[in-house]
């Protein structure tokens, strides 16, 4: 035996060993929510918009809509915020802002000073919605269907190029769907 | 053996002997001061040995910060969202230590029930999640604060 | 457009590291004269092409270019333009590049610099260094692009980590990675000298200026690393025993391994293909320091944000490269024989037990850093190993290490005259004892076992080190930079020694709860808590307390701890107020408020810590001296200098 080879060998289960950290590493075990294919959970929150009056899911039912979670102490979501404002632009979607865990003055003086992208911005402060959303981070974004059911999660900030790729499908193919079963005439992609 | 051989000897065994001695005492001490990761719930499910020291992590609960005036006493519970655990901490708190973030603290138990701290961690970073803590919430499906990457 | 030209500028240093690594390697092997004539412009080409790349992204910095995204997360419009040069490397992607352009220009030194290597084995160095520019390159590009674009752009970015807005902070990365990088030219010699089969006393003198070169900028980068988390973190420690901390520390202490090693091949040419291992080691642990750092598999205070694609990746490029390594070691190293031996009691035998005691620490810093992940990947619960493990387990090797710096010091080489030693040593001891003694129980109060073992032990380092240089200046001899240097970087080390016995032994630390006008003592100082006061910052505000210091009744000092809020980024930050008073620092850090006009407040009294910090440059001064010793510049080909009684040492390998 060759003992030159030792090194070689002690290298050999090191890389084992950090192979596997390196799968078990925290950051990589994204939990897929369970609540893909499921209804979206309901909620029914303060609106920070309007003081007094609440948001509740039932009022948004029957048309799809985006759920976007986010907070002003969350820096991502500041990087996140331009694309949803332009998201806001192309007018697809409303998309609801759960504010989590944040302080109203912050958030409001955040909207007036970057845009407001949000149609609703229910205010979680406890974190209740969320748990319920199973979000494990903020910025995060939903997609919920015109029968109330979560079709895509994006965990992350969120891009232009996500949003074409992940999201406008599944909207044009819900709204189509939606449409055909209205029996409207509406050309919708078959 | 010649006297040349004999001392290159007695260096190998020499040599040996203190490696030896230096990985016997090093594992002891791996023993002894290794500490162990558990979360409230296997706190309450008694996976602890009494006096034993372990790090305990989850999420501050909301509003159960509570300072003993005028002193550096502090108690709050740390909450796996499945059970809590009332921590005592004398000292200063890291910067990053909030309300509703996670959290990690050494210390040990005392008779009843409360865990003592004798160092609450600081982490460089706001996005920083202990991925102790982010796996235990993770494994419970709660969320954690974490930001996106 | 600046982006992209660095964008464009990275993919070309890409193509011409590939063509330094083709033409470095298979030029000598298939002796194609022309193709190693490219290798030269090739290593040039890549470092203008590395430079213009980092230039471009400190122009997009330095003009706030928040259309890139790592500026936009990096930098904001408030931010002190030193810290938006800094910030270049305040996180993953810039310091990558970092990296690669210190890489190059080491590779560039190698090539047009200081030692006049033979063409061929000149190619090959290069050529492996190419190819560890190569992987670092594809890393950048391929996980860590720093020159994306952000679209749209951001109005204002989200500002620098403000514990990176510190000038320790803006000088640490550079110091660490040199010494990082310098490794790899330690380890493209080994590699070359296996890939040419032949190994001989020449190598180990071309090999020892830039090894001790890369090990000085490492001691410097950790000495700063230490020296910011002791100001910076606020908490006053000045070493954590923190995963990445030990990252640094590891390959440090196989380069000290590998620099002494190497004079024994270079003196004797003995330990051959143990210094080759050493030269493999050191720079795998500074590979594996990237890895842990950045893969996320090892959470630390210093990590960068994890990502896992970046771990498989650098993960992938270990197991090329030092597995690369290793199996050419494997093959080669049978071919390495030492022909001269050595006696019991030479300088050889006491440089074999600090090799191995300095690996035995090695591994011991090693297991513990890597004990949470072993255990993790056998399904055990996870676990945390700290200065409790850590302390008790690296004294074991190092203690007995710093008793024989003494013995190597005046031993000889080959002959195991020790009996001829034996009046210097032992009047040395006796007068390191007894000063040892005093300063533990005399000097300071509280020692513990260790003191006077510590003190005694960097004292005799003190002394035996001037033995010789003292010796020759009174019989007006000359005295050689490698002497000098060598000198100067053991009281370095003995100063370390003192430094850390000191503090160890001496801190005093409280946390205390003070109202405006108290007072708290801590022997014969006394800390008041004057006044406290609104601050403004270009990018944040806060607090800041005034505290007196008073030293047996007279005002000594006025400090001014801070509490920081920086608003971009919304973080509060503790700036801890330090002076120093007779080789003591006192630190005081602002905790929180207490209400009832109280604040918790930490004061701490670290006696001589200003001198390990200290002594980490004097040892790097030494270490520089050494490396510019003339013997190194004018070696030819074969060993030209043999030391008296050196018995060849050339090593036949398969070239003839």
């Amino acid at each position: 035996m060759n003992k030159f080879i030792i090194p070689l060998i002690a290298f050999a289960l090191l890389v084992v060993v950090l192979a596997v950290g390196v799968k078990h590493s925290p950051e990589n075990t994204i939990v897929p929510s369970a609540l893909v294919g499921h209804p979206a959970p309901e909620f029914n929150l303060p609106e920070l918009l309007e003081p007094g009056t609440t948001v509740s899911s039932s009022e948004l039912k029957g048309k799809p809509y985006v759920i976007n979670v986010w907070a002003t102490w969350c820096v991502t979501c500041r990087i996140e915020h331009p694309v949803l404002v332009q998201l806001k632009q192309l007018g697809q979607v409303p998309i609801i802002g759960i504010n989590w865990r944040d302080e109203d003055d912050l958030a409001r003086q955040w909207l007036a000073e970057f845009g407001n992208p949000y149609t609703h911005v229910p205010v979680d402060k406890e974190g209740r919605a969320i748990i319920d959303l199973g979000v494990t981070g903020a910025p995060e974004t939903f997609l919920v269907n015109s029968k109330g059911i979560i079709v895509h999660r994006h965990v992350g900030a969120l891009s232009l190029e996500a949003w074409k790729k992940d999201f406008e499908p599944l909207i044009r193919a819900d709204l189509g769907t939606a449409a055909n079963a209205a029996g409207s005439a509406a050309p919708g992609p078959t | 053996m010649t006297p040349t051989r004999r001392r290159r000897l007695i260096l190998v065994l020499g040599i040996l002997a203190g490696v030896g001695i230096a990985g016997a005492l090093a594992l002891t001490a791996f023993q002894k001061n290794v500490m162990f990761f558990f979360d409230p719930s296997a706190v309450a499910a008694g996976e602890v040995k009494q006096g034993q020291r372990f790090r305990l992590g989850g999420m501050v609960s909301k509003g159960s910060v509570q300072r003993v005036p005028g002193t550096l006493e502090v108690h709050f519970t740390v909450t796996d969202f499945k059970h809590e655990l009332p921590v005592t901490y004398t000292g200063i708190l890291p910067d990053l230590f909030r309300e509703g973030q996670g959290v990690v603290a050494h210390g040990r138990l005392n008779e009843n029930g409360v865990f003592v701290a004798d160092e609450v961690l600081a982490k460089h970073d706001e996005n920083y999640m202990p991925p102790e803590v982010a796996h235990s919430l993770k494994k419970n499906e709660q969320p954690a604060a974490r930001e996106g990457s | 457009m600046l982006p992209e030209l660095g964008h464009f500028a990275l993919i070309l240093a890409l193509l011409l590291a590939a063509v330094q690594t083709f033409f470095g390697i298979a030029g000598p092997h298939f002796g194609r004269e022309r193709w190693i004539a490219a290798v030269r412009p090739a290593v040039a080409g890549q470092f203008v092409m590395v430079a213009t790349a980092f230039g471009c992204l400190m122009a997009s910095f330095i003009t706030l270019d928040f259309s890139v995204r790592y500026v936009a997360e990096n930098s904001n419009s408030a931010l002190p333009i030193i810290y938006r040069i800094s910030a270049v490397w305040g996180a993953h992607e810039g310091s990558l590049l970092l990296w690669i352009l210190l890489l190059a220009a080491w590779t560039l030194a190698v090539a047009f610099g200081l030692s006049r290597l033979p063409e061929k084995f000149g190619a090959r160095v290069l050529g492996v260094l190419g190819f560890v520019s190569v992987g670092f390159l594809l890393f950048t590009l391929a996980t860590s692009n720093p020159f994306l674009r952000l679209n749209p752009a951001v109005p204002d970015g989200r500002d620098l980590n403000p514990l990176l807005q510190d000038p320790a902070l803006a000088y640490h990365p550079p110091m660490l990675y040199m010494g990082y990088v310098g490794f790899a030219v330690a380890f493209a010699f080994a590699c070359a000298a296996m890939l040419e089969g032949r190994m001989d006393q020449a190598w180990a003198r071309w090999t020892r200026p830039w090894t001790t070169a890369a090990w000085c900028f490492l001691s410097m980068g950790i000495a700063l690393g230490s020296w910011w988390a002791y100001y910076e973190l606020g908490w006053g420690g000045y070493w954590f025993w923190d995963p990445v901390e030990n990252a640094s520390f590891m390959p440090w202490l196989a380069g000290t391994a590998l620099i002494h090693s190497l004079a024994v091949t270079d003196k004797r040419g003995l330990f051959k293909s143990w210094t080759l291992l050493l030269a493999i080691i050191a720079f795998s642990l500074s590979l594996l320091g990237t890895f842990l750092v950045r893969s996320g598999v090892i959470t630390s205070v210093h990590s960068f944000a994890a990502d896992p694609a970046r771990g498989v990746f650098i993960l992938t490029f270990l197991v090329i490269i030092i597995g690369g390594a290793l199996s050419l070691y494997a093959w080669r190293a049978p071919l390495l024989k030492s022909q001269a031996g050595f006696e019991f009691g030479s300088r050889e035998m006491f440089l074999l037990f600090n090799n191995i005691l300095l690996v035995v620490a090695l591994a011991v810093v090693l297991g513990g850093t890597l004990a949470p992940l072993i255990v993790e990947t056998l399904g055990m619960p996870t676990l945390s190993v700290g200065t409790p493990y850590f302390e008790p387990s690296f004294l074991t090797p190092i203690l007995p290490l710093l008793a024989l710096v003494a013995f190597g010091i005046v031993a000889s080489w080959k002959r195991g005259r020790l009996a001829a030693h034996k009046r210097p040593l032992l009047v040395t001891f006796g007068v390191s004892l007894v000063l040892g003694l005093a300063l533990a129980f005399g000097v300071y109060s509280g020692a513990t076992v260790l003191t006077p073992v510590g003190f005694t032990l960097g004292l005799w380092i003190i002394l035996t080190s001037l033995l010789d240089p003292v010796d020759r200046w009174r019989r007006k001899l000359t005295l050689s930079r490698s002497i000098v240097g060598m000198t100067i970087a053991h009281l370095g080390l003995a100063m370390a020694v003192i430094g850390i016995t000191a503090v160890e032994s001496f801190t005093q630390e409280r946390d205390i709860a003070l109202a405006q006008g108290e007072s708290a003592t801590f022997g014969r100082y006394e800390v008041r808590f004057d006044k406290l006061a609104d601050v403004e910052g270009p990018n944040y505000g806060g607090v800041r307390g005034e505290f007196n210091v008073l030293y047996d009744g007279r005002p000594l000092m006025t400090l001014h701890p801070e509490k920081r809020n920086y608003w971009v980024q919304r973080s509060v930050q503790t700036e801890a107020g330090i002076g120093s008073h007779r080789g003591t620092n006192i630190l005081i850090a602002l905790g929180e408020d207490l209400q009832g006009g109280k604040w918790s407040v930490r004061v701490q009294l670290r006696p001589l810590v200003n001198y390990v910090w200290l002594a980490a440059f004097v040892m790097a001064l030494g270490g520089f001296i050494a490396a510019t010793d003339k013997r190194y510049r004018t070696v030819k080909s074969e060993a030209t200098e043999p030391a008296p009684g050196t018995a060849g040492g050339v090593l036949e390998g398969k070239a003839g």
